[in-house]
C-alpha cells in the first residue's frame, strides 16, 4: 500500500507487498479475474480449497500425498559392498511440512516456555480448561495441573512479588479506602482484597462498613478484566454449551438445564466429580455415541421422548413463559407426575411411565391331535410309479394300509404342473419355453410318435414279462450283477418314458453311435432284454460292441433322471463357457497296457512309441546351436488343448482304450461307415483316435483278424472250434499269439483290477501247488463246476441278455479249485475270457518254463499293481467311476467271453501251443467226457 | 592324490558332470540344487535353485551353455549357465515319475524316468519319442554312432533300441538289477554293452551278439556306477567309497574287453 521509501519517513509501517512501480507509457496491467487467481503455497504448490461449498471434498491427490502417483515407493537397495542401513522412521516422515510448521498439528517454531510465560488467571481461559478438563477422556487431569502448582514462579510473578504484590492483589496504587459500591455482587466470584494482619476475612469484611482506620491502605482489588473476546459464533448471547455435568453424569431422565451452569456449576465441578466418583466418567449422549469404555449404552439413543417437552402452552404456569421444556427440575417433575397420575395410579420412584404399551404376544393353541396318531414315523420304500413296477407299487401301498390309486386317479400331489394344466382346460404353454420336441425335424417327430405307441403297446406285455420275471426270480441263486443290471433296465425303463428320446444326445458328435442309442434307448424302452444286442452295429468287433453296450447303459441311467420336463425350460447356452473347460496337454501318452503287453512280447517300436509334437524354448535351441523347429510358434513344450472339465463322458468312456481299432477294423468292413467317420466333426475322441493310428495296435489288429478270418467270425459250438484251432493253430501260432495277447490286452485291462483281487494273492500258491498232484476229487468237483457254468452259460445264450451274463463272474469266485493251467492263463493275460473249454490235465504240461513263465508274470504283477496303485492314489477323487468301471468290466468281460468264442479258444491254445499234437488230441479225447 | 574338494552342497551329491573342455563342473544333489563349479578355483560359480527334489542326474549339453537336471520331482530342468537367469530356460515335465537319467547328445535330450518310459526329446525336430519300456528306467545312454539307445531298467534287463524307430535291437540280461539305480553304458567302440550289477560285479555282453562276455568281479558290494572312457578301453566303477580304474592290460587275456 505505502509505497515509501524507508530512507525518507523511517516512522511509517509499511504492510503488505507494494506494487511494482509503473514504468513510463506502460499501460497498467489488467487485474487477474478472481477464477484465474490460484492459491499456492510457500512452496509454490497449489493450494485447493474444498469443502462443502466448493464442491464437496475434492477427489484427487490435493492436499494429501502430493503427487499423483501416491506413496511412491523408495527402493531399496542393499548389496554386499554396501549395505544399506535400516533406517527407523518416525511420523514425521510422514507429515507434510505444514504439519511441523506454527500452526501445524505438530509445531515446531520457538514459542515461550511455560518458565516465561505468565501465570495470570485468565478467567475465560479458566472456564476453558475447566471446560477442557471436564470433557477430557480423563477429566482429573488438568484438575490435578490445578492443585499442584510448580513451586518456580514465572518471572512476571517474582517481579510483582519484589515490588511488594501478593496474590489475590490487584495491581496498582494502595488507595486509602475502598468505595461502597465495590463490594461484589453475590453471584459474582471474588478474588478477596489482602488481609489485614490478624484478622479474619469474614469478619474483615463485616467491618468494612464501619470501621475504617485512617493510617490503613489498601491494595486495590483485583478485579476481572473486561471480556473483550469478540462473540464469533452464531449462538444466543451468554449461550454457554451444555454443561458437561449433563452429559456426563447423565440425568437424562431429566431436562437439560441449560441456565444451571454457570460459575456456580463451574466451582462445583470438582465437588460433583468427588460425589459421582463410582460412576464411569466419559462422555455419553445423543451426540456421542457409545464409547469404547462405557457398558451402559441403553440410555444414549432416543432417550428423549416427547413427553418431556410441553405440548401444550399453558398460561397459568409461574414464571413468565421462561419455562418451557426448559424448566427448572422441580416444576417440571411436578407436572410430569401429575400427567402420569392420570393413566396409572402411582409410580413407583426411579420409574417412569412407558411411553409404549407393551404389545402383548398372542398365544395359539397347539394343533388337536388325531386321536390315532402316533409320534413315530415309518419310511417307506419310495418307488417311481411307472407301468412296469406298477404291481410293486400296489403292493407296497397295500403293505401302506392305503388305497391303492389308479392311475388315472392319482392324488392331488402326484400331479404336476402340465397335469393341473390339463385338468383345468388350459392350453399348453407354446413358445420358446417348449419342449424340445418343437426342434425336431417332422421326421423326428414322427418317429418319436411312431416310438411312444409302441411304448404303450409294450407297456403290458412288459408288465407280464416283469410280473414273470419276479415269478422267476424265486430261482435258488439269482445272481447280483442280474438284479443290479434289472435296476437300471428299470431306471431306465422309467426315465426313458418321460425322456423323449432325442432330448438328450450323448453322442452327438457321432451320428451313427447316436442313433444306435437311440434304437437302444427305444429297445429299451419296449422292454427288450436284449436292446442293446439289437441296437448294436453287428459289423462292429466284440470288443467295441461290448464296451459301447457299456456306454449306453450308462449313458441311459445318467440321463434317465433328467426329467422332459424341467429340461424343456432350459435352452443351450450360445456361448461356450471357457471356464469350464480346462487345458490338458493335446497329446497324451496313451495307456500303458496294450504297450505293456507289447514289451511283454518284445515288441518294441511302432507298439511301444509316442510321437508328440514338442516345442523346445527358442533359447534353448540357440544354446545348442539348433534352428528353432517351430520358428514361428510361441509355445513351448507340449501343445495343449481346452477339454471339457467337466464333461459326463470323462466318466462315461473308458478313456485310455479309444475305440479306434475296432473302429477301424469296422470302417474297414463297413464302407458306409467310413463315410461316416469321415464327415465326423473333429470331437476330442478324434484327436486320440488320430493319434492312435499310428499306434499300430489296430492295424496289427485287423491285419490279424483277416489272417485268422473264419474262425473268428463265426461262433458255434466250442468243442467244434477247438477242433478246428487245434488243426489250424500250429502254423498259425505265432499269428495267434499276437492277437490273443492283443486282444487280451484290450479285452482283458479292465477286469485286471478285478482279477488282481481275486487272484493276485491265490497265485503264489498256486504255483507252490503246481508241482502237487492234484486229487482226482478236486477235477471231479472241478467238472461238475464247469458243467454248472457251461449250463449258466446256456442258459444265456439262449436268453442272450446281458443280465444273464453278468452272472458269469460269479462262478469265477472260487479260483483256488481252478486246475493250474488255467489260472496261470488268466493270470498270464489278465483275460476276462473264461476259456469254454479247459484241459483238466494241467499237470501233465511241461512244468518248468511255466513256472518261470509264472514267476515272470508275479514281477509284473507287483510292478503294475505299484503302478496302479500309484494312479489309484491319483484318482482317489473318481473312485466312485472307478468302482462302477469294475462293474461294466465285469459285464463287458462276461459279454466278450460269450460272444468271442473263437479267441476264447485261441487264448486256450495258446496255452496249450506248446503241447505236443498227441497230447492235444488225447485231451480232447478227454473233453466231451467231461461235459457229461 | 586328491586335487580339491569342492564343497558347498548341502546334502549328498548324487551326480557330477564335467564340460567339454574340463573347465567346469555341474553336480546336483539332494538339496534340490544344482551347482555350477569352476574346476581351477573351486567356486560356486552359480547355484540353480527350483527343483522340488532331489536331483538325481545332471548333463551339461555338448558345449556346456546348458545344465540339465534330472529330478525325482518328475521334472527336466535345463538351465542357462550363460545368462543370470534364476530360472530354467524350459522344465521338460512330460514324466510322470522321477527322473533317473538323462543323456544330452548335440540335440537330443535322452531321459529315463522312473514311470518306464524313456524320453527323447529332438530340439532339432521338434518331437518328443516316448518309448515304454515298462519297468523303471534307470539309466539311459546314447551309443556312440548316435543310431541307437542303451536302456537297462529295474527288471535286471538291458534293451538296446534304435532311436529312430524304437525298436528293439537287443536285449541283455544276466545281471541283477532290481533295486539301485545303476549305470549302464557302452564300451568305446560301441561293441560291448557295460553294466554294473548289484552282486558286485560289471557284466559285458557283445552288442551284436547279445551274449555275455566277461563279468568282472569289482567287489563284495553293488557297483554303483560306472563310466567308459571316450576313446581308450578303460573302465571307471565305483564301489562303496571306492573307484576303480580297469586298463585293458590286465584283462586282454579274459575278455578283450576292457
Amino acid at each position: 500500500m505505502a509505497a515509501l521509501d524507508s530512507d525518507s519517513d523511517e516512522d511509517l509501517v509499511s504492510y503488505g507487498t507494494g506494487l511494482e512501480p509503473l514504468e513510463e507509457g506502460e499501460r497498467p496491467k489488467k487485474p487477474i479475474p478472481l477464477q484465474d487467481q490460484t492459491v499456492r503455497d510457500e512452496k509454490g504448490r497449489y493450494k485447493r480449497f474444498h469443502g462443502a461449498f466448493s464442491g464437496g471434498f475434492s477427489a484427487g491427490y490435493f492436499n494429501t500425498v502430493g503427487s499423483k502417483e501416491g506413496w511412491t515407493p523408495s527402493s531399496f537397495v542393499s548389496s554386499r559392498q554396501n549395505r544399506a542401513d535400516r533406517s527407523v522412521l518416525g511420523p514425521e516422515d510422514f507429515m507434510d511440512e505444514e504439519d511441523l510448521s506454527e500452526f501445524g498439528i505438530a509445531p515446531k517454531a520457538i514459542v515461550t516456555t511455560d518458565d516465561f510465560a505468565s501465570k495470570t488467571k485468565d478467567r475465560i481461559r479458566e472456564k476453558a480448561r475447566q471446560l477442557a478438563a471436564a470433557t477430557a477422556p480423563i477429566p482429573g487431569a488438568t484438575l490435578l495441573d490445578d492443585l499442584i502448582t510448580p513451586t518456580k514462579l514465572s518471572v512476571g510473578f517474582e517481579l510483582l512479588r519484589k515490588m511488594g504484590w501478593k496474590e489475590g492483589q490487584g495491581i496498582g496504587p494502595r488507595v486509602k479506602r475502598r468505595p461502597r459500591r465495590q463490594k461484589p455482587d453475590p453471584g459474582v466470584k471474588i478474588y478477596g482484597c489482602a488481609l489485614p494482619p490478624g484478622g479474619s476475612e469474614g469478619s474483615e469484611v463485616e467491618e468494612d462498613d464501619d470501621y475504617l482506620p485512617e493510617n490503613v491502605t489498601f491494595a486495590p482489588k483485583d478485579v476481572t478484566p473486561v471480556d473483550f473476546t469478540p462473540k464469533d459464533n452464531v449462538h444466543g448471547l451468554a449461550y454457554k454449551g451444555l454443561d458437561p455435568h449433563q452429559a456426563l453424569f447423565g440425568t437424562s431422565g431429566e431436562h437439560f438445564n441449560l441456565f444451571s451452569g454457570g460459575p456456580e456449576g463451574a466451582n462445583n465441578l470438582l465437588g460433583d466429580i468427588g460425589v459421582n466418583k463410582g460412576r464411569k466418567l466419559g462422555i455419553s449422549g445423543q451426540a456421542f455415541g457409545v464409547g469404547a469404555l462405557e457398558e451402559e449404552d441403553d440410555d444414549i439413543y432416543a432417550t428423549e421422548t416427547l413427553s418431556k417437552y410441553d405440548t401444550v402452552l399453558k398460561d397459568e404456569e409461574p414464571g413468565d413463559g421462561l419455562y418451557g421444556w426448559t424448566a427448572p427440575r422441580q416444576y417440571k417433575s411436578q407436572k410430569e407426575t401429575e400427567k402420569d397420575l392420570r393413566y396409572v395410579g402411582r409410580i413407583l420412584d426411579g420409574f417412569s411411565l412407558a411411553s409404549k404399551p407393551l404389545s402383548s404376544k398372542k398365544i395359539y393353541p397347539p394343533p388337536e391331535l388325531p386321536r390315532d396318531y402316533r409320534p413315530v414315523h415309518y419310511f417307506r420304500p419310495v418307488v417311481a410309479a411307472t407301468s412296469e413296477n406298477s404291481h410293486l407299487l400296489q403292493v407296497l401301498s397295500e403293505s401302506a394300509g392305503k388305497p391303492v390309486h389308479d392311475h388315472g386317479t392319482h392324488s392331488r400331489h402326484q400331479l404336476n404342473a402340465s397335469k393341473r394344466g390339463e385338468l383345468l382346460g388350459e392350453t399348453p404353454t407354446q413358445g420358446a419355453t417348449t419342449s424340445v420336441l418343437e426342434f425336431l425335424s417332422q421326421k423326428d417327430k414322427e418317429r418319436l410318435k411312431e416310438m411312444k405307441q409302441a411304448t404303450e403297446l409294450k407297456a403290458a406285455q412288459l408288465k407280464a414279462r416283469s410280473l414273470a420275471q419276479s415269478a422267476s426270480s424265486s430261482r435258488p441263486q439269482p445272481s447280483p450283477p442280474d438284479v443290479g443290471h434289472r435296476s437300471w433296465h428299470m431306471v431306465l425303463s422309467a426315465g426313458t418314458a418321460a425322456t423323449r428320446a432325442s432330448d438328450f444326445k450323448p453322442f452327438a458328435k457321432d451320428p451313427e453311435k447316436q442313433k444306435r442309442y437311440e434304437a437302444f434307448l427305444v429297445n429299451m424302452k419296449r422292454g427288450q432284454r436284449d436292446a442293446l444286442e439289437r441296437c448294436l452295429d453287428p459289423s462292429m468287433t466284440e470288443w467295441e460292441r461290448g464296451r459301447e453296450r457299456d456306454e449306453f447303459a450308462r449313458a441311459a441311467v445318467l440321463y434317465a433322471s433328467s426329467h422332459s420336463t424341467l429340461s424343456s425350460r432350459f435352452t443351450h447356452a450360445k456361448e461356450e463357457d471357457d471356464s469350464e473347460q480346462v487345458e490338458v496337454p493335446r497329446d497324451q501318452e496313451n495307456d500303458v497296457n496294450d504297450k505293456q503287453s507289447a514289451v511283454k512280447m518284445k515288441m518294441f517300436g511302432k507298439l511301444t512309441r509316442d510321437t508328440f509334437e514338442w516345442h523346445p524354448d527358442k533359447l534353448l535351441c540357440k544354446r545348442f546351436n539348433v534352428p528353432d523347429p517351430y520358428p514361428d510358434s510361441t509355445l513351448v513344450g507340449l501343445p495343449r488343448v481346452k477339454r471339457d472339465k467337466y464333461s459326463v463322458f470323462n466318466f462315461l468312456t473308458i478313456p485310455e482304450t479309444a475305440s479306434s481299432p475296432a473302429a477301424q477294423a469296422s470302417s474297414e468292413k463297413v464302407p458306409q461307415r467310413q463315410g461316416s467317420d469321415k464327415s465326423r466333426k473333429p470331437s476330442r475322441w478324434d484327436t486320440s483316435k488320430q493319434e492312435k493310428k499310428e499306434d499300430s495296435i489296430s492295424e496289427f489288429l485287423s491285419l490279424a483278424r483277416s489272417k485268422v478270418g473264419p474262425p473268428k467270425q463265426e461262433s458255434g459250438p466250442s468243442v467244434n472250434e477247438e477242433e478246428e484251432h487245434v488243426t489250424e493253430s500250429l502254423p498259425d501260432k505265432v499269428v495267434n499269439k499276437g492277437v490273443d495277447s492283443q486282444t487280451e490286452g484290450e479285452g482283458s485291462r479292465p477286469s485286471m483290477d478285478l482279477f488282481k483281487a481275486i487272484f493276485a494273492s491265490s497265485s503264489d500258491e498256486k504255483s507252490s501247488s503246481s508241482e502237487d498232484e492234484q486229487g482226482d476229487s478236486e477235477d471231479d468237483q472241478e467238472g461238475t463246476r464247469e458243467a454248472d457254468f457251461q449250463n449258466s452259460r446256456e442258459t444265456d445264450l439262449v436268453e442272450t441278455s446281458p443280465v444273464a451274463q453278468a452272472t458269469e463272474p460269479a462262478p469265477q469266485e472260487p479260483a483256488p479249485f481252478f486246475p493250474i493251467q488255467k489260472m496261470q492263463v488268466d493270470a498270464e493275460e489278465f483275460g476276462p475270457r473264461l476259456p469254454p473249454v479247459f484241459c483238466p490235465n494241467a499237470r501233465q504240461k511241461p512244468e518248468v518254463p511255466q513256472k518261470e513263465k509264472h514267476k515272470k508274470n508275479k514281477e509284473k504283477h507287483k510292478t503294475k499293481k505299484e503302478h496302479r496303485r500309484k494312479k489309484e492314489k491319483k484318482k482317489k477323487h473318481r473312485k466312485h467311476k472307478h468302482k462302477s468301471k469294475q462293474k461294466s468290466r465285469k459285464s463287458e468281460k462276461s459279454s466278450s467271453s460269450e460272444s468271442t468264442d473263437s479267441s476264447d479258444s485261441e487264448s486256450e491254445g495258446e496255452g496249450t501251443a506248446d503241447l505236443s499234437p498227441q497230447e492235444l488230441l488225447r485231451r480232447l479225447k478227454h473233453l466231451p467226457l467231461r461235459r457229461q | 592324490m586328491l586335487l580339491r574338494t569342492y564343497s558347498g552342497h548341502g546334502y549328498e551329491v548324487l551326480d557330477a558332470a564335467g564340460s567339454f573342455d574340463n573347465s567346469s563342473l555341474c553336480s546336483g544333489g539332494g538339496d534340490k540344487a544344482v551347482v555350477l563349479w569352476d574346476v581351477a578355483s573351486g567356486q560356486v560359480v552359480r547355484k540353480f535353485r527350483g527343483h522340488a527334489g532331489k536331483v538325481n542326474t545332471v548333463q551339461f549339453n555338448e558345449e556346456a551353455t546348458v545344465i540339465l537336471s534330472g529330478s525325482i520331482d518328475s521334472s527336466i530342468r535345463c538351465w542357462d549357465c550363460r545368462s543370470r537367469r534364476p530360472e530354467p530356460v524350459q522344465t521338460l515335465d512330460e514324466a510322470r515319475d522321477g527322473i533317473s537319467s538323462v543323456k544330452v547328445s548335440d540335440h537330443e535330450v535322452l531321459a529315463g524316468s522312473v514311470d518306464g518310459r524313456v524320453r527323447r526329446y529332438d530340439l532339432r525336430m521338434g518331437q518328443l519319442f516316448s518309448d515304454y519300456v515298462g519297468s523303471p528306467i534307470t539309466c539311459t545312454c546314447f551309443s556312440r554312432d548316435g543310431q541307437c539307445t542303451l536302456v537297462s531298467s529295474l527288471d535286471s534287463t538291458l534293451r538296446l533300441l534304435d532311436k529312430d524307430t524304437g525298436e528293439l535291437l537287443g536285449e541283455y540280461t544276466g545281471h541283477k538289477n532290481w533295486e539301485y539305480k545303476l549305470d549302464c553304458c557302452l564300451s568305446e567302440r560301441d561293441t560291448h554293452v557295460v553294466s554294473c550289477s548289484e552282486d558286485g560285479k560289471v557284466f559285458f555282453w557283445d552288442l551284436v551278439e547279445g551274449a555275455l562276455a566277461l563279468a568282472l568281479p569289482v567287489g563284495p558290494g553293488v557297483v554303483q556306477s560306472l563310466a567308459y572312457h571316450p576313446t581308450e578301453p578303460c573302465l571307471l566303477t565305483a564301489m562303496g567309497g571306492s573307484v576303480q580304474c580297469w586298463r585293458e592290460e590286465a584283462y586282454e587275456a579274459e575278455g578283450g574287453t576292457g
